[in-house]
């Protein structure tokens, strides 16, 4: 790992005027903390992932099959006709730049090529050269070029420094989608074996295990008792969470890393006490232990590969609707492919909350359900009772994170729940928030150790409107519904906003959640003291 | 470079007129084979390349959603930003393609020290597209009266409502300023911008030039070098009538002007320009945010490999047991 320069001296090097030279002629650059590790050919091959092998994108010979270029050449035609958008988005851009300063590694980096506009140029150059006739013809002039090693490398370094956000969507005036660009442009270099390990090691330990992580059956079995005794140690209280439990009502969902890593352990503590007092008959499965799908960074076929356990172990178990953690790409694929994919989910039952009778109408046909959509229609009918002064040592604020907001439109039932339980609470400005939202900076299988400078560059957005809120109403906690969030923001505020701490929005739930025959609470679930406690 | 390679490609093709149909003399080449050449051109290129689009799946419902989804009672709901109906969708598109809806939302960033970013509001770009597309789209309907006759009153009228200044003789046309500025305002901020410069291929530059040509053509003819213009009624008449015909008096400016045009016609299908039908099948835009609630088909889906829950009990089996976690086979 390269050493990370100050935030200071990292934000001086931003400068958003480009090269002289044009973008064609300059080459890409592997500099450390730019780049991520590639895939471990192990990983590839419980995939049956094509060209295994060791390689490093810092030497020449990236060790392509021979008949690269015919695999290039043959992928694309094929995604072409699969995918109208891939069509349209390489023929109808005018190249207005409404996007170029829209994107987050771009805003923090003034590198030309992470203007969402050049990035899907990088494609969109092949594709004038090999597709259309006027590219054939006029070359250059056109903005085409031929398939070189090199571009195969500035594919990799730069497909793989796009978080597959969608901030630049929003402002296109065609809607232009640089993720799906992006999606299209790493299935293709996965053609060519070209990954990284950050994305296929999950993918495989999901596809083998069960989740992102690759914790087996009885070690998920251990961290979830742990976690009940340190529930009761807070509360008082004894939850029992069962585990593939047959004939359940729901099935629980969530990612991984929430029962991996703080701060999101808390996130998950804070879902096992909301159903251990709501009585709720659910179960969590160790088979589809994960909600996240790395797939989603993979290939539509990897995707489609991993995500297929959850509506599997739902028919095995026998449930009648599932109901998914804090995650955010992993509503991205609930809302927008899990049912075209691998549905139809005609074996569940339309959701309905059996503590409401709240039919959850806009889950008719995917049969999923979010954490907050539900959490809110509990407080809604007054199900709950919550002392919010538990979280009175919170000024909380909160992120929209990419997918739930631009791929679903997730944004009050969040706020309606943390308004809730929270007393002190505060919007960052509107340019960052809701619909606008920015990246966390390490989206799309891009959080590892390796690629920290992007990293921080890339959330600077972020950062920066925290530390806004921070300086203005004294916010000190940074509250998200997403898991690479809550992995990705304890070094990107330590960066940069080093007095804001992260939290899941059901870790705050928990905390103001009065339980039955709880104890009088002193603890909040970090075993920190509550507000008024600290005697 | 790719400004100037484009501006040299249009000043030839204001030349290959001048030569032809002025020195030479070929007024059938010009006025009657070449426009009904570039016509069918353009009619039949830009059916193919939206038929093209249509030919290829729309596997996913990939809306972008700028709103509040549906979801419960006491939540609004963004019908038009998120919309989960058709109606939603086909109002959006409206909004979309008539007011450019998502460029109206454009911001500009800014760095100050601290680093300190802040996102001002940048609505110059919209402004300057909107005058631009929609002067462009009232003179082409204005220029109707060069092919009906009787003139039906709608053109009359829009043809009095944008002179309405009754600045000038001839009068001068609201649309022909908002153009020029327009076009000046689209080719600036390309020049000006280093962001933008770097960006901007000569396949950019090279339409606004030609459209420039052809109101800086239609601008002398008007009001500068006079031409018969019953003389080009007379021909327009002919060529949309299937009865082509070239009358006398008709100068060369003209065959400039239409030639200009011609060119315009037969590049347009097979450039970004495009984006007039492109953006009607952006699956961005024109779908409704509603995969959670109705089924949406992807026509190529195909079974794939996945880890089954045997195959994966067979591997854990044992260490579920010890673990204490049901299993199907014992």
């Amino acid at each position: 790992m390269s050493k990370l320069p100050s935030s200071d001296t990292l934000a001086a090097t931003i400068d958003y005027h480009p090269p002289r030279k044009s973008w064609m002629q300059v080459q890409p650059e592997f500099r450390p903390g730019t780049w991520s590790y590639p895939a471990n050919p192990k990983n590839l091959k419980i995939m049956d992932f094509p060209n295994p092998r060791e390689w490093s994108p810092t030497d020449d010979d990236w060790k392509l099959p021979e008949n690269w270029q015919e695999i290039i050449y043959e992928g694309f035609k094929d995604r072409l006709k699969k995918y109208r958008s891939l069509k349209v988005f390489m023929d109808i851009c005018v190249r207005c730049g409404a996007c170029a300063d829209k994107c987050h590694y771009f805003i923090g980096s003034g590198d030309p090529k992470n203007m969402p506009v050049l990035r899907a140029e990088l494609l969109r150059s092949i594709y004038r050269k090999d597709f259309t006739t006027v590219g054939k013809i006029l070359c250059s002039l056109s903005g085409s070029r031929s398939l070189t090693e090199d571009v195969i490398k500035e594919w990799f370094l730069y497909f793989y420094q796009c978080s597959e956000c969608r901030r630049c969507s929003l402002f296109c005036p065609y809607g232009i989608d640089t993720a799906e660009v992006t999606m299209m442009g790493r299935e293709l270099l996965n053609l060519l074996g070209l990954n990284i390990n950050w994305v296929m090691e999950p993918v495989a330990n999901c596809f083998r295990v069960g989740n992102h992580l690759g914790i087996p059956p009885h070690t998920f079995k251990e961290i979830v008792d742990f976690m009940c005794e340190d529930i009761e140690e807070v509360s008082g209280v004894k939850v029992e969470p069962p585990l593939n439990k047959k004939g359940a009502e729901i099935l629980f969902v969530t990612p991984s890393g929430d029962y991996f890593a703080d701060p999101g352990t808390y996130t998950f503590m804070g879902y096992l006490m909301l159903f251990h007092e709501l009585g709720l008959d659910y179960t969590m499965s160790t088979y589809a232990s994960e909600g996240g799908n790395f797939g989603l960074f993979t290939s539509a076929e990897a995707m489609k590969r991993l995500n297929a356990k959850i509506y599997a172990e739902a028919k095995r178990l026998g449930v009648k609707w599932i109901l998914g953690g804090e995650c955010g790409h992993m509503w991205r694929v609930i809302n927008q492919y899990m049912d075209t994919m691998n549905g139809p989910a005609d074996f569940l039952e339309v959701p309905r909350n059996p503590l409401t009778g709240t039919v959850f109408n806009n889950a008719r046909a995917t049969k999923m359900v979010h954490i907050t959509e539900f959490t809110d229609d509990l407080i809604q009918h007054g199900i709950l009772n919550f002392d919010p002064s538990r979280n009175d040592d919170l000024v909380v604020t909160y992120h929209d994170s990419c997918n739930p907001s631009r791929a679903m439109g997730l944004f009050e039932e969040p706020r309606n729940v943390i308004k809730s339980v929270c007393n002190h609470f505060y919007e960052m400005p509107i340019q960052t928030i809701r619909e606008q939202t920015f990246c966390c900076g390490s989206g799309s299988g891009l959080n590892n150790e390796e690629f920290m400078e992007m990293r921080m560059r890339g959330g600077m957005p972020r950062a920066n409107a925290v530390k806004h809120v921070h300086d203005t109403y004294g916010v000190n906690m940074l509250s998200c519904i997403c898991a690479i969030d809550r992995a990705a923001f304890p070094p990107l505020m330590e960066y940069w906003v080093p007095e804001v701490d992260v939290c899941g929005v059901h870790e705050l739930v928990a905390n103001a959640l009065v339980m039955r025959g709880e104890k009088e609470r002193e603890l909040n679930l970090r075993s920190e003291p509550l507000p008024g406690k600290e005697g | 470079m790719n400004a100037l390679y484009s501006l040299i490609i249009v000043l030839a093709l204001v030349v290959i007129p001048l030569l032809g149909a002025g020195a030479a003399g070929w007024h059938t080449l010009f006025g009657i084979a070449v426009p009904y050449i570039a016509f069918v051109v353009f009619v039949l290129g830009f059916i193919y390349r939206v038929v093209d689009w249509g030919r290829s799946a729309v596997p996913f419902r990939i809306t972008t959603t700028a709103g509040q989804q549906e979801s419960h009672a006491w939540i609004k709901s963004s019908k038009l930003d998120n919309p989960s109906t058709t109606w939603g969708v086909v109002l959006r598109m409206i909004l979309e393609v008539l007011l450019f809806r998502s460029l109206f939302r454009n911001t500009r960033v800014q760095l100050k020290d601290g680093p300190k970013l802040s996102y001002g509001s940048a609505k110059w770009l919209w402004l300057g597209a909107l005058a631009f597309h929609a002067s462009f789209f009232i003179i082409l309907i204005r220029h109707m009266r060069f092919f009906t006759e009787p003139v039906p009153l709608p053109f009359q009228w829009l043809d009095k409502l944008d002179s309405i200044l009754q600045v000038g003789v001839p009068v001068l046309y609201l649309t022909e300023v908002a153009i020029l500025a327009a076009l000046l305002y689209l080719f600036l901020r390309r020049v000006i911008d280093p962001k933008m410069r770097y960006i901007s291929l000569a396949s950019d530059y090279f339409p606004l030039f030609l459209i420039f040509g052809i109101v800086i053509s239609g601008v002398l003819m008007r009001y500068f070098i006079r031409t018969d213009i019953i003389a080009v009624k007379e021909m327009t008449m002919g060529l949309v009538t299937l009865n082509p015909t070239i009358p006398e008096n008709i100068g060369v400016i003209f065959y400039v002007h239409l030639f200009l045009v011609s060119a315009l016609l037969v590049y347009f299908p097979w450039s970004k320009l495009m984006h007039l039908g492109g953006v009607f099948l952006s699956p961005t835009r024109n779908l409704a945010n509603n995969s959670r609630m109705q089924r949406h088909i992807n026509p190529w889906n195909y079974p794939v490999k996945v880890h089954t829950y045997e195959e994966w009990e067979d591997h854990y089996r044992d260490a579920m047991k010890e673990a204490g976690i049901p299993v199907e086979k014992e």
